[in-house]
């Protein structure tokens, strides 16, 4: 199996469904003349053209709300944010207007597109620059929001939002790109929306996880192994929809769960799946289920409290442990 | 009479080579007019039955500006082309062929009603007759608008898209984005900036830099006009003449000076207008006028205005009937549609 990057993993999706349906665009700043700010669309302008590999002023609403338009008569966009953060300037446009348009107008016509680009920190870029946004997305009714972790979820995962009917957010990182990992060649990899992926299984306690926060999460239970902690890690890949019955079969097999995230805690996904978990899971649990996340801070620059501020392999493991911390055992202190 | 905008007027080119012919044919003219008269028809039963609690939300009417739509509204290809407004919608769709009954019926919530029942008065669709809708945040429908031009150019079709615009949404920055990629793009586009005085209840000069809108096309190298947007005539001859320079490949900004004689909404008494003010514009009404002209130029008589008038007014009665007897949505059309 090839082994490539995950920005080549994703320039495959778009190329593949580019070839396949020529209602796919690509909207978006730098994507064109200059490449991609990060490479993901290297050589599709070169291959499709400038209106199909359309070069957007740095105008994120207007862009947004153009792809929206075309989405509505036939088109299947795909928009690319340079990051997630600038997304926001475009927020009344994903939320008023994309998320609604099928609702609104009884399905007269629908938003099929996808909306993607890298999020997250650890690359010293500060608090405009690092933020996850999936708990915003995720709240509103009318969009999908997934996340891959590998390249090969990334290629099967994008191919998979191109050609839905609805609008998804597709949510990269930053510090994936350059990641490399074996990737089935050929255009025929989809990765399903809404379907987890169990990265490892194991026994003792289910780590829930998605993105980047998937390799501190799988390094700590290899880690747990010294001390015979067998972790199951699972995926997510999808947020919303979400595969609760992979995140409820796990738990009520290991009786436990720790969710890590990147996000923020309060209103975040991590509370939205320890909810869910206490809602649907109570009965199964031996233990509080917890959550690990992001510091409650605007991202800073200073490399050591930038580190602070994202989970390490070590608050994932201590976690764990206080998973399985019986009566009378101190729990480690966390944070 | 004292005009806001006439400066605007006075400066903007003849509206595509006026002359005193009538920019229709009979026919035409008294299709028109039955469009205009049903318009104002149906709003007047809107705001009655808001009234009697019937409706509820926003109603914002479009009393007084339908020389504007009708005007654009009756040069495009129906069908074919595009057109896409703000939350002040339940006239466009009417102009473009949409039964009154459905429109209604949407404005009393009702299953059977455009948006079954989802959009109510600011979210109106026809997607099949190219009516694009209703979109309630202020500048929200101008990107989609490019959108909607973008595709017919990605495709070589030769569809034209009008996006309408309020007075308050140029101070917006969709608005401007819009402006610019239009021009970068080379879309197929008329942006008409219904200026009618207003943003809500604050008068143009308080919210915007220039009052003569038109000339913010000047910023974007777009074609650019005023036209005063009381005159049926004077809208048509510049509509023909911009949608055909759209179609090329030319975006256009047209400003059309208008005026609602009502207020902002339902729930506005207007206050913030004179009695003068208001009563000068009602002295234009383009309903009043267009009856007039017809009558004036033997195209058709007295009695035949009537039997229209009839028409309309049963046209109507049906549309409340059916609205007033249609079914409220399926309690399961709540989960319906919020994804494919």
């Amino acid at each position: 199996m090839p082994v490539i990057q995950y920005r080549e993993a994703l320039r495959a999706a778009m190329r593949e469904e580019m070839e396949r349906d020529d209602r796919v665009c690509l909207i978006g700043e730098e994507v064109g003349g200059y490449n991609g700010a990060y490479r993901i669309s290297e050589g599709l302008m070169d291959q499709f053209g400038r209106m199909r590999v359309l070069d957007t002023p740095i105008a994120e609403e207007g862009f947004t709300g153009m792809a929206l338009g075309a989405a509505m008569v036939g088109l299947r966009p795909i928009v690319e944010y340079m990051t997630w953060n600038f997304s926001l300037v475009a927020y009344d446009m994903i939320i008023n207007h994309v998320a609604k348009a099928r609702y609104m107008s009884n399905a007269q016509f629908g938003a099929p597109m996808v909306l993607r680009g890298p999020q997250g920190g650890g690359q010293q870029l500060t608090a405009q620059h690092s933020q996850c946004v999936e708990s915003w997305y995720m709240h509103c009714p009318g969009l999908y929001v997934v996340s891959a972790a590998t390249p090969a979820d990334a290629k099967g995962l994008l191919k998979s939002a191109i050609r839905n009917d609805n609008p998804v957010i597709f949510l990269e990182h930053l510090g994936l790109y350059n990641m490399k990992g074996e990737v089935p060649d050929g255009p025929d990899l989809l990765v399903p929306i809404g379907v987890a992926d169990i990265k490892r299984p194991g026994q003792d306690v289910t780590l829930l996880t998605y993105s980047k926060m998937l390799y501190p999460a799988l390094e700590a239970a290899k880690a747990l192994e010294a001390d015979e902690i067998s972790v199951e890690v699972i995926d997510l890949r999808s947020l919303r929809p979400l595969d609760l019955d992979t995140i409820l079969k796990s738990v009520a097999k290991t009786h436990r769960a720790v969710v890590v995230t990147e996000d923020w805690q309060p209103s975040g996904m991590a509370r939205e799946l320890s909810g869910l978990i206490y809602q649907h899971g109570f009965d199964d649990l031996d233990a509080p289920v917890e959550e690990v996340c992001g510091a409650p801070v605007p991202m800073p620059y200073a490399r050591n409290l930038e580190q602070l501020a994202i989970p390490d392999v070590e608050a994932i493991k201590s976690a764990v442990h206080r998973t399985l911390a019986r009566p009378g055992e101190l729990a480690p202190l966390y944070r | 009479m004292p005009r806001r905008g006439a400066a605007a007027l006075k400066e903007a080119p003849a509206s595509g080579g006026a002359s005193d012919e009538a920019p229709f044919s009979n026919d035409q003219l008294v299709d028109v007019y039955r469009k205009v008269l049903a318009a104002r028809r149906f709003e007047e039963r809107a705001a009655q039955a808001y009234t009697q609690a019937k409706i509820g939300g926003y109603c914002h009417l479009y009393i007084g500006q339908e020389a504007s739509g009708a005007g654009f509204l009756s040069s495009i290809r129906l069908g074919w082309d595009y057109a896409i407004t703000a939350y002040r919608d339940h006239v466009a769709p009417l102009f473009m062929g949409t039964p009154a009954g459905p429109l209604m019926a949407e404005l009393y919530g009702k299953a059977t009603g455009v948006s079954g029942g989802k959009g109510g008065s600011m979210h109106m669709y026809d997607a099949p007759r190219g009516f694009m809708g209703g979109w309630g945040i202020v500048g929200g429908q101008i990107p989609i608008a490019i959108g909607l031009a973008y595709a017919s150019k990605y495709r070589n079709e030769d569809r034209v898209t009008l996006c309408f615009i309020g007075d308050g949404a140029a101070p917006i920055g969709a608005f401007h984005e819009s402006l610019n990629l239009a021009g970068i793009l080379d879309l197929p586009i008329v942006f008409i900036i219904e200026n009618n005085a207003y943003a809500m209840g604050t008068a143009l000069k308080y919210t915007n830099s220039r009052t003569d809108l038109h000339m913010y096309g000047e910023a974007y190298g777009m074609d650019h006009r005023a036209v005063d947007g009381m005159d049926l005539f004077a809208v048509r001859r510049c509509a023909v003449d911009v949608i055909e320079k759209a179609r090329q490949g030319r975006p256009q900004l047209v400003e059309s000076i208008t005026y609602r004689f009502r207020g902002h909404s339902m729930a506005d008494a207007g206050q913030y207008r004179t009695k003068e003010e208001v009563q000068e514009w009602r002295d234009r009404d383009p309903l009043e006028w267009l009856e007039g002209y017809l009558k004036e130029h033997g195209i058709l008589t007295e009695d035949q205005i009537g039997h229209i008038n009839d028409e309309v007014r049963h046209e109507m009665k049906e549309a409340v009937d059916f609205a007033e007897n249609s079914p409220a949505p399926e309690a399961g059309a709540l989960y319906e549609n919020v994804y494919a």
